[in-house]
């Protein structure tokens, strides 16, 4: 029971990572019905902002994980601007293969600049330390990642629900044509969806350097995917369902690797795709709506 | 009378050039003239011109979104391994087996997914693809992530070039028979076409395991090319690389897709020379080329003699 517990607690900060991503993926699809499959990577580049404004700044991580914020902020809408705004009429797939090309740039152009290899999350930033709650052990890092990954869902929660940027995100994701004719600008209003959902995924990239330590250019795929399968899970499109889809396969993850064979992990990720999609491909909180001619 | 003897002149010539072109290469390589590089090139654009092709009859005609191409890749390539080189069975067994084995994948995996749509379809087929991928990374008898290794090297120049042949004729032949036109009424709307009595699970999942066989050709043919097969070799952006193919070329065009297979495959190993800025200016072409030709290359149009003919003489 005791090992299940401390199952429980090494899956919640995962899970808040991973929630922290799929919320950025299941955003786009909302707004734009696009899998931006660069998302992974731009909470790569977040890692590594954060990963060099601590060490070549020396700032504290705190610090660091809002650099990171600002830069992936203007980044993702730069991307958005400069690659998904001129194809926003074109096929759905276009869209996606250039989304496909914006991951593979942000991934090489990554590894020309700085190189493939790790680099180490300077422990000083954040000297690790475990506490022990009655039986079970708990990492300084872990209760950093939890709090830290809730404080900015509920911000997130806040901005969505009760801003008028909320509103308008919400007003477009229902219905493009009808935004526009209440007088919403759709084009600022999917800027600041993916300055949101880019500063999210900032985040979870450093949240991410702090719990295995190292970042590397390629650290966003991986990641990526199983955020994406947390949206999916929870519905995509539906800000919650992100959420507790991410805690689920945080908790999901932990469990086979703790339980089971650590190998199979990535499989059980998919596994898990396949059969909710087969179950209720709209996902635990999604609606099934007909099919309209 | 006269439209026939044309339909017939036309295939005579079609057939004249590719045997001239197979001819040709085949000289150069017992010549000895042709460099050990642009061989490699030649064999990959074969077997990416199957991989497009077939994979272009799922995108591109049924308009089924299908994002684990290199799955069914995969399991061809290692059928075909284990044939020749654990059971030293002949290599057209090998053949005909990863094609066989490929398909089967194709339809265990189209039947329950296909009944998704658009986005989720293009997820599942992602997952089974990888799913695929961790399988064979966990089975012992193909050696596990480290895969199968010192395989023979029996992909010669008429077996790569034949496959490529063979793929584009039963695709062109499927697409252009009263399956075609079933299959190509699914993609413009699968309501309707539902209506006017055509059972669309049949031809859907007919189209995925149909590519899929095909796919499983060409992982035969890498597989006795290259020596040596890994899972991670067929991991998700190998699919994306097939899908990149056939989207570039134009969805819905066959002679696009194969345009397009070879166009990047000459572009992969040009640029091979520039290593480290590569996959760089890969991704910005592909970007760019997005964004002023979301249509692919040909739209969906075929290149045909017809448009040459235009060119030579002018506007008739």
């Amino acid at each position: 029971m005791l090992e299940f517990a401390q199952q429980i607690v090494n899956g919640l900060s995962l899970g808040a990572i991973y929630a922290l991503i799929a919320l950025g993926y299941t955003m786009v699809y909302g707004i734009i019905k696009l899998i931006n499959f660069a998302h992974g990577d731009i909470m790569m580049v977040g890692a590594l902002v954060g990963y060099f404004s601590l060490t070549l700044l020396g700032t504290n991580i705190f610090v660091a994980m809002l650099a990171a914020m600002i830069a992936c902020a203007v980044f993702g809408v730069l991307i958005e601007k400069i690659a998904y705004r001129p194809l926003r009429n074109s096929t759905r797939i276009a869209a996606l293969i250039t989304a496909i090309g914006v991951s593979l740039f942000l991934e090489y152009f990554t590894i020309f600049l700085f190189g493939p290899a790790q680099k180490v999350f300077p422990e000083t930033a954040f000297p690790i330390k475990a506490y022990a709650v009655g039986g079970l052990s708990i990492l300084n890092k872990d209760v950093f990642v939890f709090v830290s990954a809730v404080v900015l869902m509920l911000i997130l929660q806040y901005i969505i629900k009760w801003t008028k940027t909320g509103k308008a995100m919400r007003a477009v994701s229902l219905d493009r044509e009808a935004a526009v004719l209440m007088g919403i600008s759709v084009d600022k209003t999917i800027s600041i969806t993916f300055a949101i959902c880019s500063a999210l995924a900032a985040a979870a990239g450093v949240m991410l350097g702090v719990y295995y330590n190292t970042v590397n250019p390629l650290m966003g795929i991986i990641p990526g995917l199983k955020a994406f399968v947390a949206a999916v899970l929870g519905g995509i499109g539906i800000i919650p369902g992100a959420m507790v889809g991410g805690f689920v396969m945080g908790l999901l993850e932990t469990m086979v690797s703790g339980y089971g064979n650590s190998l199979y992990r990535d499989a059980v990720a998919f596994g898990v795709l396949i059969f909710i999609l087969l179950i209720k491909p709209s996902g635990i909180f999604g609606e099934d709506t007909g099919e309209k001619v | 009378m006269q439209k026939v003897n044309n339909k017939w002149i036309k295939l005579g010539v079609e057939v004249l050039i590719l045997a001239a072109l197979f001819t040709l290469v085949q000289y150069l390589i017992t010549a000895g003239l042709l460099k050990q590089y642009y061989q490699i090139s030649l064999a990959s654009m074969c077997i990416n011109v199957i991989l497009a092709v077939s994979l272009s009859l799922i995108n591109g005609f049924t308009g089924q979104l299908s994002l684990g191409h290199a799955g069914f890749m995969a399991v061809g390539a290692y059928i075909a391994a284990i044939m020749t080189n654990m059971l030293d069975l002949p290599f057209i067994t090998g053949i005909v087996a990863a094609c066989l084995g490929a398909g089967l994948a194709g339809f265990i995996i189209g039947v329950p997914t296909l009944r998704l749509k658009g986005d989720y379809l293009a997820i599942a087929t992602l997952a089974f693809g990888e799913i695929i991928r961790v399988t064979l990374q966990n089975i012992d008898y193909v050696n596990g992530p480290a895969g199968i290794m010192g395989i023979s090297k029996l992909s010669t120049w008429s077996w790569l070039f034949g496959g490529a042949i063979i793929t584009i004729v039963v695709i062109v032949n499927l697409v252009n028979s009263s399956y075609g036109r079933a299959i190509i009424s699914i993609r413009e709307d699968e309501i309707a076409s539902e209506l006017m009595g055509i059972n669309t699970t049949k031809y859907k999942v007919l189209a995925f395991v149909v590519g899929a066989g095909f796919a499983g050709l060409a992982g035969a043919l890498y597989a006795h090319y290259f020596y040596i097969i890994k899972p991670e070799t067929f991991n998700f952006l190998k699919s994306f690389d097939i899908l990149v193919m056939v989207v570039l070329g134009g969805l819905g065009s066959t002679t696009g897709a194969i345009i397009a297979a070879l166009f990047i495959t000459a572009l992969t190993a040009a640029l091979q020379s520039f290593p480290a800025i590569r996959m760089v200016l890969y991704a910005l072409i592909l970007i760019i080329v997005m964004i002023y030709r979301p249509q692919g290359l040909m739209g969906n149009k075929e290149l045909s003699m017809k448009i040459f003919g235009r060119i030579w003489g002018g506007r008739n």
